[in-house]
């Protein structure tokens, strides 16, 4: 499902004398449906880049990354925008979103994108906030003004409600008590169960040993500078 | 210096076939504005210049000439514009439709029915239906043009927005032959059903300088609303001294007490049917 | 899939001064485009000439008609361009009053498109007016309000009603939320977004706030001294500029 070759990355700095700093090379990674990857090594490694990479929020400078047979390193814009809304869902660390949006409709909208009709979408977000034990009183508020926690719950939420192919998990157990941290264990291991693949960054190791198959230590991947 | 000093009619003979052209283009488009050279006159803007002209290049000593103003033969405007075409062409004058074969009119179209070979002349003092809404002519010829009148209906819609019905009672506009919209000068709207009629109808703006004519049954529609359509309203009286419930009546404070009087506003409908009953 | 705007080699040029050079680029059904740099990059110029305001000095502004598929509208007829301004496409001026006429009522500035291309039934014209106003968030006791009555939020929002009533495809909007107060932006983001989903439109936005575009576009192309330096998906242009400009850009803005 997901596909990375030789995929390297660097940074160019024009304000700085157009300095090129190069950070990632020989990047190579194979998840197959049903399967979740962890990213490890320690802090500054790479693991953030190379999520950005998947997710083509960084441009790849050299290599190939297949997802659902597309390369998103060559991609056009609205076919990785098309990728993002059917295949590709991110669980990121932090909430971006518009203000003023209720919650139930933030974690609605995948389903929405990808014409689910209005009712049953709105449905299954409340189903979703109820299991993650976001207080019903919320639901209609802007997630904006949340707690940390509860705003990571909704991010979680909103990148399960729909049945994504493929899974980017960026610490998705962070800064989550006992109860909550078990609610999105036991959905991510449903979600290998339907044959999604999955690649996450997990600090917990109790959470990483429970979910995850295998690992891939990106220092190898790293330029040491 | 003497009147018969004066050309025929007070213009010259080459400002006459530059009207006369504008005349007949205007009648080869209907409700299309042609632009004129217009002249100084003796009088000031807004007393008929344009009216004037126009009359004055189409008339020919054996016609007969009849002037209303609102409908009244005997009213300033009226008297004045009459008198300068006995002194300065010599024609015939009468207060009679049916004898009159140019009529020249301000604010008005009278109750008789006109038969072909008449001619009615309107004064215009603002030619631009669009105007309202518009200020630019650029931008109003080219919405002409390419006969983009949406927003003549924007104009009835507010009528209707804030009085509730369509409040526009004179210069209301019209669409001929389903092409130009045109402003049929400040008459009232009950007299726009009579826009279609037998004779031929030319409107002169003089400060404007725009000339655009109706021929003889020409199409011509009130615009309208299928929920709002047009109606030729008038006040729901009957003429207090002819009696006539079918014309257009003018409202007169006839005592210091307020009592108030509806009579016929046109002047010669209704000395006519007043001679009819005395007699 | 066929592109609905397809642009091709556009230039113009003010005298010997460049305003745009030789941009191209497909803007496909659904798609919003951000067009970012600062005053005087070309940005405004390039709306325009795309718009139909201005014409182009070279090259090709293709747009799929509904009748007969993709047609030049830099070469087509006055009266076909302007009939696809008030029915296919809509503009957003940035300052209301260039798009609203303010001696009418708020319903009749929304009501005028419909009337010219034909509505003709008051009773229809004023319920599709009143539901405008309630989309844009405008009570439906403000109908017969001038628009001059109107805070600027409020005005914006009514010329996006006013735009978006005959339901075009393809919409231009210029520094939609510039001039407004940061709440008054958000909202009229949020209200603009959701527009956009939920009629599929197909938009083009011109602004020098990086902030509007990654709400609002999906794909961006920065532009500087007329030419277009970069062009790619908005989040990853501006979390990852290719371009020195770009990242000069994007490292200009203050983070909150």
């Amino acid at each position: 499902m997901i596909h990375v070759e030789n995929a390297a990355k660097s940074f160019t700095l024009f304000n700085q004398g157009a300095a090129v700093i190069p950070v990632m090379r020989g990047a190579q990674l194979n998840v197959a449906r049903g399967e979740c990857v962890a990213l490890v090594g320690q802090s500054g490694a790479g693991k953030s880049t190379l999520m950005r990479m998947l997710y083509g929020n960084y441009l790849a400078s050299a290599g190939k990354i297949e997802i659902g047979g597309l390369d998103v390193v060559q991609a056009a814009p609205r076919e990785i925008l098309d990728l993002r809304r059917k295949t590709l869902g991110y669980v990121s660390q932090f909430l971006r979103v518009v203000p003023r949006v209720p919650t139930c409709e933030v974690v609605a909208e995948p389903l929405l994108l990808n014409g689910v009709d209005r009712g049953a979408a709105i449905h299954k977000a409340e189903e979703l906030l109820a299991k993650l034990h976001i207080p019903e009183h919320l639901w209609a508020l802007s997630p904006t003004t949340f707690s940390g926690g509860e705003q990571q719950r909704v991010n979680i939420a909103r990148g399960f409600a729909y049945d994504f192919p493929a899974l980017l998990l960026d610490e998705p157990t962070a800064s989550l008590d006992q109860k909550n941290r078990d609610v999105v264990l036991d959905m991510i291991m449903a979600a290998k169960a339907r044959g999604a693949a999955i690649i996450g960054i997990f600090h917990d190791e109790v959470a990483r040993v429970r979910v995850c198959d295998r690992e891939v230590d990106v220092t190898h991947f790293a330029v040491r500078q | 210096m003497k009147m018969s000093d004066y050309n025929f009619a007070y213009l010259d003979e080459q400002t006459k076939r530059m009207i006369r052209r504008a005349i007949l283009k205007g009648l080869a488009i209907p409700g299309y504005q042609v632009p004129f050279a217009s002249r100084e006159m003796p009088m000031p803007y807004g007393w008929g210049t344009g009216g004037v002209q126009v009359s004055a290049a189409v008339m020919v000593p054996e016609d007969t000439l009849k002037v209303i103003d609102q409908g009244a033969d005997d009213t300033t405007n009226a008297v004045s514009i009459r008198r300068f075409f006995e002194k300065t062409a010599g024609v015939a004058v009468t207060e009679h439709t049916d004898q009159a074969n140019v009529i020249q009119t301000r604010h008005r179209i009278p109750e008789q029915d006109l038969t072909e070979g008449q001619i009615l002349v309107y004064q215009v003092p603002i030619p631009e239906p669009l105007r309202f809404l518009e200020p630019s002519e650029v931008e109003t010829r080219k919405m002409h043009s390419l006969e983009e009148y949406g927003l003549m209906h924007v104009k009835l819609y507010e009528d209707i927005a804030q009085h509730g019905a369509i409040a526009t009672a004179y210069a209301y506009p019209v669409r001929v032959e389903g092409r130009y919209v045109m402003d049929p000068s400040p008459i009232p709207k009950f007299d726009n059903p009579k826009l279609t009629m037998a004779g031929i109808q030319l409107f002169g703006a003089g400060r404007e300088q725009r000339i655009y004519a109706l021929p003889p049954y020409t199409d011509v529609v009130s615009l309208d609303f299928e929920d709002f359509p047009f109606e030729a309203s008038k006040a729901d009286h009957a003429c207090g001294l002819c009696g006539a419930i079918d014309s257009y009546l003018d409202e007169l404070i006839v005592d210091d007490q307020g009592a108030r009087m509806f009579m016929c506003s046109d002047t010669d409908y209704c000395a006519g049917r007043q001679e009819e009953t005395a007699a | 899939m066929t592109p609905l705007l397809s642009v091709e080699g556009v230039s113009k040029f003010y005298g010997s001064r460049i305003g745009c050079k030789d941009v191209s680029f497909d803007l496909f059904p659904g798609e919003v485009m951000g067009i970012v740099g600062e005053s005087g990059s070309g940005k405004s110029t390039l709306l325009n000439c795309l718009a139909g305001h201005l014409v182009p000095d070279q090259g090709t502004v293709g747009f799929d008609t509904r009748t007969d598929g993709l047609r030049d509208t830099v070469t087509m007829s006055e009266p076909e361009r302007r009939m696809l301004s008030r029915t296919d496409w809509a503009f957003v001026h940035q300052h209301a009053r260039d798009g609203l006429r303010m001696n009418v009522s708020a319903g009749g500035n929304v009501g005028e498109r419909l009337m010219a291309v034909g509505a003709r039934h008051y009773g229809d014209i004023r319920a599709q007016a009143t539901d405008w106003l309630g989309r844009v968030e405008i009570s439906a006791d403000r109908i017969d309000d001038r628009p001059s009555a109107f805070s600027g939020g409020m005005q914006q929002r009514l010329q996006i009603a006013r735009n978006l009533v005959t339901g075009p495809r393809l919409v231009f909007m210029d520094e939609p939320t510039g001039g407004l107060d940061v709440s008054v932006q958000a909202r009229l983001l949020d209200l603009l977004r959701g527009l956009v989903r939920e009629m599929g439109l197909s938009a083009i936005i011109v602004t020098h706030d990086l902030a509007v575009v990654r709400l609002l576009a999906d794909r961006l192309m920065v532009m500087k001294d007329g030419h277009v330096v970069e062009t790619g998906l908005t989040d990853q242009v501006l979390d990852d500029p290719q371009h020195g400009y770009t990242q000069l850009l994007v490292s200009s803005v203050l983070q909150v």
